[in-house]
């Protein structure tokens, strides 16, 4: 039967319990597993040298006590012997016959007198239970015991031939300084072996990391689209569930993206023929506008807007699903900065767009692929003209904060409404309108521009980004960050 | 008689429109559907520039392009489906003259074609000859000697060394090049004047390897020297 104070007490000890197997598995979580083997490796190695050190150490300390005690045993027969003969010749020189036998700290009583009478170890250190059993019943006996801070054996043998008892202190001194080095020895053995514990812990810590540490390498990777990436196969029977079903998972995904990517090609790639036939039949149709009526002539201006729409979406899809499938090759060379982005926005959709730069940056060597980065430019010209009502700006500087000076910024900035915060981040994903171009009657633009320049910059080795524009006024700034190749 | 282009383009629909929009520039458009009857109708009416497909049923373009070249230094336009892949620099080494991306507008290829028609400027005004040690050039005849034997060479190769002729010893780039010859701007494709320098190297130069006469200025351009 429980009492009632127990049922009580249970609830709250089990809590504790909890509280502390959360603190522990929190703990432990918080160290991490690298941590944890050290520290598993360690602590074991502690307590393995810590049990041996102690087990031999005590094991050796009665072994060297067993035998002093009965060497010293056998040496205290002898002397009793000794005094025997001797006090049966001359009965009455204890003194001289005790001083003959060579004993460190001997004690006679003899006649009821105990000789010496002064000793450094003398008859009241003798325990009662030992005097007893040597003087009263006769017999030998032994006994150890601590004076002060040493440990001392006394032997007590009666002399029964001339009634006497003959006793004899024997000290461990030489036993205890063995024993002091053996004691040193077994610590720095123990300190020797935890150290060599933690090294081990270290070693299996990292080897039991590795395999770890490569799979986040791989994971990233494939995340950054290098999805051929993989795993090394390892013959470990453990870790080749981890590499085996890594892989696989990256095969899948690989094919996955690849087919994807294949899909838009195929598709992209079917449309050119028919936009082919499109283009041309409409520009034959252009060139005899004056044939038509007006309202076939209206009809047509929608069709070739439409066209050249259609057309520029299946480029850019086709460009994307080139990047998707790793496909891009760039041809870099060095380029004028200032040359090529007037060259740039001269073929851009708005060619008359105002470029404003720093006076020292006409001497900036860039290093790309001119018509990829074209593009780049071209798309941000035509993002700003479809989301503001005026015309876009282009302003070239030196990217600032940024020592030593290795990057200069491409910004292209317009006077729409600005905009979003939330959207500056996802502006730059595919298909991705901003606000504003939803509301808008045009609604041109594919959604694929932002994304296409975003590719062709990190190609580069570049960033880009929206923000608002710096002169308060409103409106988005695009800003183009490329590294300098070189200043002359 | 009017100029003749050839189309070889394997859907009918393409090659109607494109043959439209061709008769509009004035030109007379001769069509072929496959290499095959490309080499055939070539033979009978000998256009004056071939577009080609380079993705064709049976014989591909790169093929017509070879044959073509064995027996004319016409002028060809290829059509490749990529801009970044081998295909263009394995077209232009088989023959062709330049290149277009499709779907292309027919006012771009009608550019591209006039570009190609254009005549070769004088080299050197006056001068009925013009020599670089073992090379001389005969640009009113348009004919192009190696040691004293007259190599085949095609309009634009030849237009190209006239170029080059216009300043010898001077450096062009690569974007003068592209301007004076293709009539391209800042950012037509380099790749046509490097293939096309290695093609003229092939026929004007004892050793093509160690060119002594069109040389690479690193970093610059090319140059023309005896």
């Amino acid at each position: 039967m429980t009492s009632p104070i127990t049922n009580k007490q249970r609830p709250a000890t089990n809590l504790r319990l909890r509280i502390r197997a959360f603190a522990l598995k929190y703990r432990f979580r918080r160290i991490g597993l690298r941590n944890r083997i050290l520290i598993t490796f360690g602590f074991g190695a502690l307590i393995l040298s810590v049990v041996l050190a102690t087990t031999t150490y005590s094991l050796t300390r009665s072994n060297l006590i067993a035998q002093r005690e009965e060497s010293s045993a056998k040496q205290a027969n002898r002397s009793a012997q000794l005094l025997t003969t001797d006090l049966k010749t001359y009965p009455d020189n204890a003194q001289f016959s005790l001083s003959r036998i060579g004993a460190d700290n001997p004690l006679l009583y003899y006649h009821g007198e105990w000789t010496p009478a002064i000793a450094n170890f003398g008859p009241n250190l003798i325990p009662e239970s030992l005097l007893k059993q040597v003087i009263e019943e006769k017999v030998s006996a032994r006994i150890i015991t601590r004076i002060g801070k040493d440990t001392v054996l006394i032997i007590g043998i009666p002399l029964t031939d001339i009634n006497a008892q003959y006793f004899e202190f024997i000290t461990f001194d030489h036993v205890g300084a063995t024993l002091e080095s053996l004691r040193l020895a077994l610590l720095s053995a123990a300190a020797i072996t935890t150290f060599v514990g933690l090294m081990l812990g270290l070693f299996a810590a990292q080897r039991a990391v590795r395999p770890l540490a490569s799979a986040a390498l791989a994971a990233r990777a494939i995340a950054d689209g290098r999805l051929d990436t993989r795993l090394e196969p390892t013959s470990d029977p453990d870790l080749k569930i981890l590499t085996e079903s890594f892989n696989e998972m990256a095969e899948t995904m690989q094919k996955r993206v690849e087919r994807d990517a294949q899909f838009a090609s195929d598709v992209s790639h079917e449309l050119r023929s028919p936009l082919m036939t499109l283009s041309a039949s409409i520009e034959v149709m252009n060139g005899r506008r004056s044939e038509l009526s007006d309202r076939s002539q209206a009809a047509l201006d929608l069709l070739i807007a439409d066209v050249a729409r259609f057309q520029s979406l299946v480029e850019d899809l086709l460009e994307i699903s080139r990047f998707d499938a790793g496909a891009i090759r760039l041809t870099r060379e060095n380029l004028n900065l200032m040359e090529f982005v007037r060259q740039a926005v001269a073929v851009s959709s708005l060619p008359e767009t105002n470029i404003s730069c720093e006076t020292d940056i006409e001497k900036i060597i860039i290093r790309g692929d001119r018509r990829r980065l074209a593009r780049v430019i071209a798309n941000l010209i035509d993002n700003a003209r479809v989301h503001s009502d005026g015309t876009p700006s282009v302003v070239v500087s030196l990217a600032e904060e940024d020592a030593p000076v290795g990057h200069v910024w491409i910004a292209v900035e317009d006077d729409g409404q600005g905009l979003i915060e939330s959207e500056m981040q996802r502006i730059f994903d595919r298909f991705t309108r901003g606000a504003m171009a939803g509301n808008r009657g045009t609604s041109e633009g594919a959604g694929l521009g932002l994304a296409l320049v975003n590719e062709h910059v990190r190609l580069h080795g570049g960033r880009v980004w929206a923000q608002h524009r710096r002169d308060g006024e409103p409106g988005a700034r695009f800003v183009v960050e490329l590294s300098i190749e070189s200043q002359s | 008689m009017g100029t003749r282009i050839l189309t070889v383009e394997d859907d009918q629909r393409i090659r109607a429109s494109v043959k439209l929009a061709l008769e509009d520039e004035g030109w007379i458009v001769d069509e072929a559907e496959s290499g095959e009857e490309a080499v055939k109708v070539f033979a009978r009416t000998s256009a004056d520039v071939v577009l080609i497909d380079i993705m064709l049923p049976g014989m591909d373009g790169f093929d017509l392009c070879r044959t073509i070249r064995r027996s004319s230094d016409v002028p060809i336009v290829m059509v490749t489906a990529r801009v970044d892949t081998h295909d263009v620099v394995a077209g232009l080494e088989a023959g062709a003259d330049d290149y277009l991306t499709k779907p292309f507008a027919p006012k771009e290829l009608s550019a591209r074609i006039r570009a190609l028609l254009r005549r070769a400027r004088p080299a050197a005004p006056g001068h009925a000859k013009m020599s670089f040690g073992n090379l001389d050039i005969i640009p009113d005849e348009g004919k192009v000697l190696l040691n004293q034997k007259e190599v085949s060479i095609t309009k634009t190769e030849f237009r190209l060394l006239c170029e080059l002729a216009q300043d010898p010893g001077g450096v062009f780039s690569r974007e003068d090049l592209l301007d004076k010859v293709w009539g391209y701007g800042y950012f037509g494709d380099g790749r046509l004047v490097d293939v096309h320098i290695r093609r003229l190297r092939m026929k004007v130069e004892d050793d093509p390897a160690n060119p002594k006469h069109v040389v690479t200025v690193r970093g610059l351009g090319y140059r023309l020297q005896s």
